[in-house]
């Protein structure tokens, strides 16, 4: 630590008051802290892990090779809010953006899904050739309609407020204007299954599963679950606000991106503190009133702003005594059991793929041959049990930034699914076992792969849980589904980024929209904060 | 705990029989019962009016088994218990009973009940309808103990001026000595009891608590010991006119549980139904807490008062109206009747504002069926203070022996 930092550092330990609170420095967090220290407000933010970043940092898994750890790409953050946080002046850069996907085959070359410009060499039917194209341009259309809602400030209901009924109806113009044709289809498919919808269109297998797993990673869901359709249009209308950053890594790992938003929050203003775990929240005269710290430690301030997820807000850091029984009975019903893994590979050399063009190996590989392979992955979770073959999504972060391994070495990261949260045997038993099955999924499709491992670490969702605090190990703090969406994410009675509790504020994932590093959340929530408090 | 460790098979059985159910059905001459929270519960005995003034002139025995009870014990009962209810239960000092409301969220009411400080970190609350959810609910967080103990404990309500005496003479010694609401342990024929002084009349009276291994011997005991005062087996019937009288609310008849209601608009607050007084928003929160703040710095829309209405027809189930002619309604009666002690046709009604303010006159719309021949009769009705019997002997300590 640098000596400036040092005596920075000091001075914050000596205050004990400011205008605002955050409690965690997530991506989310910092997105707030920095708009809330731009308009004038002194800010805190507490982070309980050494480094800011939540499940968005880069560290060393195996020595001299280092990992997105928690999420590995950036995909949904709009590219609104990253100019308008000057990330590039705060020194982000791009290893790689608009990174092709490619479907990943046994026993068949592998099938690059590249978006807008589709080769047509591709070994697709004509029919499905055409039918993607037709499908990709409507999705785009859906997408762009349901964007501008995600980025909104959803609506509470039942007030008679003005502005309440106003975004109620712009959120309903942005699906009417699609006009009607569209409308109607929009409406069909929301509440549908991924399953369905890709069974109208298409006949590849491949090409049905590849698509589907978008709807699904980071779900509790199968493609036949209802709901996949709706996750599917989250993640894409994502894609969409963040433009040409979607699927993009940033050189350094995602890590990166949250020392950019640090770098601004600190330029705006904001006191950081690390390491630095939050016990409580006070609760005085019936409303927020600052913190205490896990050192006991106290640091008043009338604006609370949590980063972490509601279960971890409201029933440990609030305590259900400052809150009514039905809101907490809520909390507590929240769904948050996670049951996607993460795989991290420390490799001696580049893993090759079979049939894999060069360009594919720096893009997304997707393991989901087909639909029904998805959904037998996704069988054994009712069970308790993990998949007996997986579906993943890969990247080979080092293809594109070397400098995260030693040189000529490589790191590869995949999210897995399903391994349930609450694994029948518990994971302790099967951590071995499942990172074993994992390596033999991937020694089908890349023969050899497992010669070159050096080191391999697999992040359960109880591991997901544990190193990044997020209750369940769920990476959007509570399931994406129609009952915990909108207006009622992440529970009716806390909407609006304001809680029950005066002065206490939530800007993390389990608020609208959800999360997938989007930092709308933070935004959002600095925006009521600054309404609402003066 | 799981939900269904603390609830009671109850649905194994239509209706169960409490221990006094054989003694009951030998005194029951009008074969009139009904089904309260699952138990088969006297309606009446002989008649209303001889079992209403047993209950004003001497002394009655109540089946009070059917009552819900929950023990809660725990390191954490007392903040649960405060978060639950609305008063502050730490002010309850142990082998003392409160009158205690819970409310959900939005403020409404749930259920009311008696809460009893039985040990230090003891209490059990008594109910009228089961609340395993709502109380398991609000357990979250709380390390605290819930279970049901309906069926482990027989309860006998004495109620009468006589009452006092009746339970002397069946050797409660020292029972004179009992102030309202307190606890105390005693002995009737060899077996151990609970008694309170509590009760639904309004008069003098106490509830005893006992196993039900010895509710048949203590009925014997009480009926022996109160024989030459007049002790009478009552029903639900007769004690409603006593209850009425006492002002007390009845669920699903002056109020219904917030958790019940399906019509938007038909829960009601405590401030809404006169009881504000048990609001404690001082002591810290509770549940529905910030919602009862802010209603009461709103002006109120309604409330439950008392009327004291013209002639003696009660005014059952009548709507109310600002004027004789009955053109505009401005709320309906929940409980009626002609109470025979204060000689006066009384009602318990839910009235709009600014009708309910003391000392308003209002008009009643009460139908009379006289043989079949329906007669409309509009009633003048006065909003009275409740209760409207409160006689001096039920706080009385020692009270007067007979």
């Amino acid at each position: 630590m640098s000596s400036t930092l040092a005596t920075a550092r000091k001075q914050d330990t000596a205050r004990t008051h400011y205008d605002c609170i955050i409690v965690g420095g997530g991506h989310n967090g910092l997105v707030c802290a920095t708009l809330l220290a731009r308009n004038g407000r002194s800010v805190l933010l507490l982070e309980a892990a050494g480094q800011v970043g939540g499940a968005a940092v880069t560290r060393e898994f195996y020595p001299g090779f280092r990992v997105s750890a928690g999420a590995h790409l950036m995909h949904s953050m709009p590219a609104d809010l990253m100019r308008d946080l000057q990330l590039d002046a705060m020194g982000l850069q791009w290893a790689v953006r608009a990174m092709p996907s490619t479907a990943l085959r046994i026993d068949a070359a592998p099938l690059a899904l590249d978006g807008s410009s589709l080769a047509f060499d591709q070994p697709l039917t004509p029919a499905d050739a055409a039918a993607l194209i037709a499908y990709q341009a409507r999705m785009r259309r859906f997408a762009a309609a349901v964007a501008p809602i995600l980025a909104s400030v959803p609506p509470r209901l039942g007030t008679h407020d003005w502005l309440d009924r106003l975004s109620l109806l712009r959120m309903a113009w942005q699906i009417r204007k699609l006009g009607k044709t569209e409308m109607r289809e929009i409406l069909r498919i929301g509440g549908m299954n991924v399953f369905d919808l890709l069974e109208e269109h298409f006949e590849s297998p491949a090409l049905k599963g590849a698509l589907g797993l978008d709807a699904v990673l980071g779900t509790n869901f199968g493609p036949r679950s209802p709901g996949t359709v709706l996750t599917l249009l989250y993640r894409l209308a994502g894609q969409f606000a963040a433009g040409p950053v979607s699927l993009a890594q940033p050189k350094g790992g995602l890590g990166a991106l949250c020392d950019a938003l640090a770098k601004a929050a600190t330029g705006a203003g904001v006191s950081i503190r690390t390491a630095t775990p939050v016990a409580q929240i006070l609760v005085s005269a019936d409303r927020a009133a600052g913190v205490v710290l896990e050192s006991g430690e106290t640091i008043a301030s009338r604006t609370v702003i949590s980063n972490a997820d509601p279960k971890t807000t409201f029933l440990k850091l609030v305590g259900p005594r400052h809150l009514d029984t039905g809101f907490v009975r809520r909390i507590q019903h929240i769904r948050s059991q996670g049951l996607a893994a993460k795989l991290h590979l420390a490799l001696g050399a580049a893993p090759r793929f079979t049939s894999l063009s060069a360009a594919g190996l720096a893009g997304r590989l997707l393991v989901a041959p087909s639909l029904e392979y998805i959904e037998r992955a996704f069988n054994h979770v009712k069970y308790g049990e993990y998949s007996s073959a997986p579906a993943m999504e890969i990247t080979v972060p080092t293809i594109n930034d070397p400098t995260l391994a030693p040189d000529g070495r490589h790191v590869l990261s995949a999210i897995v699914q399903y391994a349930p949260y609450a694994l029948k045997q518990g994971w302790d038993s099967e951590r071995g076992r499942f990172t074993e099955l994992l390596i033999n999924t991937l020694e089908q499709f890349a023969p050899g792969i497992r010669d070159s491992v050096l080191r391999a670490e697999l992040l359960t969702p109880v591991d997901i849980e544990r190193e990044f605090r997020m209750t369940g190990g769920h990476w959007h703090h509570g399931e994406l589904a129609f009952d915990q969406f909108l207006m009622v994410r992440p529970v009716p009675g806390a909407t609006q980024y304001a809680t029950p509790l005066a002065g206490l504020f939530l800007c993390g994932a389990g608020c609208h929209p959800g999360g997938g590093v989007l930092g709308i959340a933070g935004k959002n929530a600095a925006r009521q904060v600054l309404r609402q408090v003066n | 705990m799981p939900i269904h460790e603390a609830m009671q098979p109850h649905f194994n059985q239509p209706l169960l029989r409490t221990p006094f159910h054989e003694r009951a059905r030998a005194l029951s001459q009008v074969d009139r019962f009904v089904a309260w929270a699952g138990y088969t519960s006297v309606d009446v005995f002989t008649s209303v009016e001889q079992e209403y003034f047993a209950i004003r002139n001497t002394t009655t025995l109540y089946d009070l088994t059917p009552m819900v009870k929950y023990r809660i014990v725990g390191p954490d009962v007392l903040p649960y218990l405060n978060r639950l209810v609305t008063r502050d239960v730490s002010k309850l000092k142990p082998n003392r009973v409160a009158y205690c409301i819970w409310c959900n969220d939005a403020g409404h009411l749930i259920d009311d009940g008696t809460l009893f400080r039985l040990a230090d970190a003891e209490y059990r609350l008594c109910t009228a309808d089961r609340q395993i959810d709502w109380l398991l609910a609000s357990a979250i967080g709380f390390a605290v103990d819930i279970s049901e103990v309906t069926e482990n404990i027989a309860a006998l309500a004495v109620q009468g001026p006589t009452s006092c005496a009746v339970l002397r003479t069946a050797g409660l010694h020292g029972i004179e000595n009992l102030k309202p609401f307190e606890i105390g342990a005693f002995l009737i024929s060899g077996h151990s009891v609970t008694v309170s002084r509590t009760g639904f009349t309004g008069d003098l009276g106490y509830e005893v608590w006992m196993a039900p291994a010895a509710a048949e011997s203590v009925w014997d005991s009480l009926m022996a010991a109160g024989h030459s005062r007049g002790i009478r087996a009552i029903g639900s019937q007769a004690l409603n006119i006593a209850r009425l009288e006492a002002g007390f609310l009845s669920p699903h008849i002056d109020f219904i549980s917030a958790e019940h209601t399906l019509r938007i608009g038909t829960e009601r607050s405590p401030i809404e139904l006169g009881l504000a007084w048990l609001l404690d928003f001082e002591k810290g929160h509770f549940t529905g807490r910030r919602a009862l703040v802010a209603e009461k710095s709103r002006p109120a829309r309604r409330r439950l008062v008392g009327l004291d209405i013209a002639g003696n027809k009660p005014a059952h189930n009548a709507l109310l109206y600002s004027d004789n002619k009955a053109r505009q309604e401005i709320g309906s009666v929940t409980s009626a009747a002609w109470s025979p002690t204060c000689k006066r046709n009384i009602a318990i009604a839910m009235l709009d504002a600014p009708y309910f303010e003391l000392g308003r006159t209002v008009w009643a719309e009460i139908y009379l069926n006289r043989e079949l021949i329906w007669e409309r009769r509009m009633s003048r009705a006065d909003v009275v203070a409740r209760p409207f019997f409160a006689p001096q002997r039920r706080r009385a300590t020692p009270p007067a022996q007979f």
